[in-house]
């Protein structure tokens, strides 16, 4: 890995973001907004807000960062400018990292505003500490970008990529426990839970919204790193020197 | 070597080969959507000369110069550019490579790009404003590339080429969409990084550019149909220009010398 290369790359990711203003503003104020309408849809329940608040603090993230890393990649492979860093003294992981500390930074600063409107203006109460669901919401931003690297390989189009969100994270949200209890499904769904990332990533910031700090969030938080690692070495695969 | 296989020889004239070759093409076979688009071929590229290839829209130019830079799968064959198999870690910072549609990011300026690429490379911050200085996009520097011109996109995504020092320099289509006087500048460029010892191999449809090469590659139907300085091939042919030369050995398929 080369440093200098990594650190061109990620602030290259991060001016075209800037540049991008609607998108930037967009990337920042939905989750808010979301969460503010949630609060008072659940105003008959707060109870029910205060279970699903901070998991979806963290979980928003990785929606985002899987979209934007699915169509930028996309982009780049598009525009011909992947053809032309691949023929360039760029290693694969350099391009990988690069967009690796770009997204994570773009992750904490969505999660640290997420963050301190839920806690802060929504009165988002939580067992567990805030700092460490921006912690997670910064892996899961990670994974997002993970998955949507490699997802992006298989898309031809914009509008290919755009739908990759709601036909594979989607599923996962539906399944992972958010909205209905894992235990509750039937049977082959919950196995199939067990196979999906999301299902970690919910776990273990539900066990930190409830104050449990237990062995079970290590074990969540090591299935995540796992499957960030796992994403990044298929994307790869995907990233090829030659093509046809 | 040239082959000694006269169908697949392509026309020499028995120019003084003491320059290393830059390129040396082997039995070259590529396979692109189930169709054999290069069926085999064989080509020395001088070096520290400007080298053009030409050749009918789908004769497998870009074809050919992708194998040179090592990003085309390919059948069967060989290429060694600069004495290394093509595609090689260690040729990635000595050729560089310039794409028949421009590639460089849209939604940022041509500085922008440039530094970034600068970055990649490793190449100094002087050699950015060197490059748009050589490609005319002085006034366009501060400009966001999705918003340039057809022929200034070209020439931002042809300055990233000039950056670093590379010994091979493969440009697909470079002057296309480009008024005569930046043409004339560019090839004028060409000549010099030549002069300074680069290789240069330019593919181009415009057959007046044919005139300021120092070598010619003409591609028909994915072969080599002649390979020859300008003048030599004119004399072959016995043509006056490098159109009819064109014309002529497209007529005489099987005898291209
Ligand atoms: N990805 C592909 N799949 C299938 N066929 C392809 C592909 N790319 C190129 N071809 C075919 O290979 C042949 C050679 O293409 P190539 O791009 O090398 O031609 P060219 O000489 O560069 O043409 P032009 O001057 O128009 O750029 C063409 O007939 C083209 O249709
Ligand atoms: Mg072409």
């Amino acid at each position: 890995m080369n440093r200098r290369i990594v650190l061109a790359t990620s602030s290259r990711i991060l001016r075209q973001l800037r540049r991008d203003r609607r998108s930037l503003a967009l990337v920042l104020l939905v989750p808010p907004v979301l969460l503010t309408l949630m609060k008072y849809a659940f105003e008959g329940q707060p109870q029910a807000f205060d279970r699903i608040g901070p998991p979806l603090v963290g979980l928003f993230p990785l929606t985002l960062m899987f979209v934007i890393t699915s169509i930028a990649m996309l982009r780049e492979r598009t525009s011909g400018t992947l053809e032309r860093l691949m023929s360039m003294p760029l290693a694969k992981v350099d391009l990988l990292a690069g967009y690796g500390l770009a997204f994570a930074v773009v992750g904490t600063v969505q999660a640290t505003v997420t963050s301190a409107v839920a806690f802060g203006l929504l009165g988002l109460e939580t067992e567990g500490a805030v700092w460490l669901v921006v912690l997670l919401a910064i892996g899961n931003a990670l994974l997002g970008m993970a998955l949507g690297l490699f997802v992006s390989a298989f898309a031809t189009s914009e509008f290919q990529a755009v739908q990759f969100m709601p036909a594979a994270i989607l599923p996962q949200f539906l399944l992972a426990g958010l909205v209905v209890p894992r235990e509750q499904m039937a049977r082959p769904l919950e196995w199939l839970s067990a196979l999906l990332p999301l299902t970690y990533a919910y776990d273990a910031l539900a066990l930190v919204a409830a104050g449990d700090l237990s062995g079970r969030l290590w074990l969540d938080v090591g299935v995540v790193a796992g499957c960030i690692v796992l994403a990044l070495v298929l994307g790869a695969a995907t990233l090829r020197r030659r093509t046809a | 070597m040239p082959s000694t296989d006269p169908a697949t020889q392509p026309a020499r004239a028995g120019i003084a080969e003491s320059t290393p070759a830059a390129v040396q093409v082997r039995g070259l076979s590529v396979r692109r959507g189930g169709r054999l688009v290069l069926p085999g071929i064989d080509l020395d590229v001088r070096g520290g000369v400007v080298t053009g290839l030409l050749g009918p829209s789908g004769s497998g130019k870009t074809t050919l110069i992708r194998a040179i830079v090592g990003v085309q799968v390919i059948e069967g064959g060989t290429v060694q550019v600069l004495g290394e198999p093509a595609g090689s870690p260690g040729l990635r910072r000595r050729v560089a490579y310039v794409t028949q549609t421009p590639s460089v990011y849209g939604d940022l300026t041509v500085t922008e790009n440039l530094r970034y690429f600068a970055g990649v490379l490793g190449a100094p911050p002087a050699s950015v404003e060197r490059a748009v200085e050589v490609t005319g996009l002085r006034q366009q520097a501060k400009q966001i590339a999705g918003s340039l011109s057809g022929g200034e996109c070209s020439r931002a995504s042809l300055a990233v080429a000039l950056l670093g020092d590379p010994e091979l320099i493969v440009l697909d289509e470079p002057t296309v969409g480009l008024d005569p006087a930046l043409r004339r500048d560019l090839w004028r460029t060409f000549h010099d990084l030549a002069a300074r010892g680069a290789s240069l191999i330019v593919s181009t449809h415009v057959m007046d550019e044919a005139d300021r090469c120092d070598e010619l590659v003409l591609m028909r139907e994915g072969r080599v149909a002649a390979s020859a300085p300008p003048a030599a091939l004119l004399e072959q042919t016995r043509t006056a220009s490098i159109e009819d030369a064109f014309l002529a050995l497209a007529a005489s398929p099987t005898e291209a010398s």
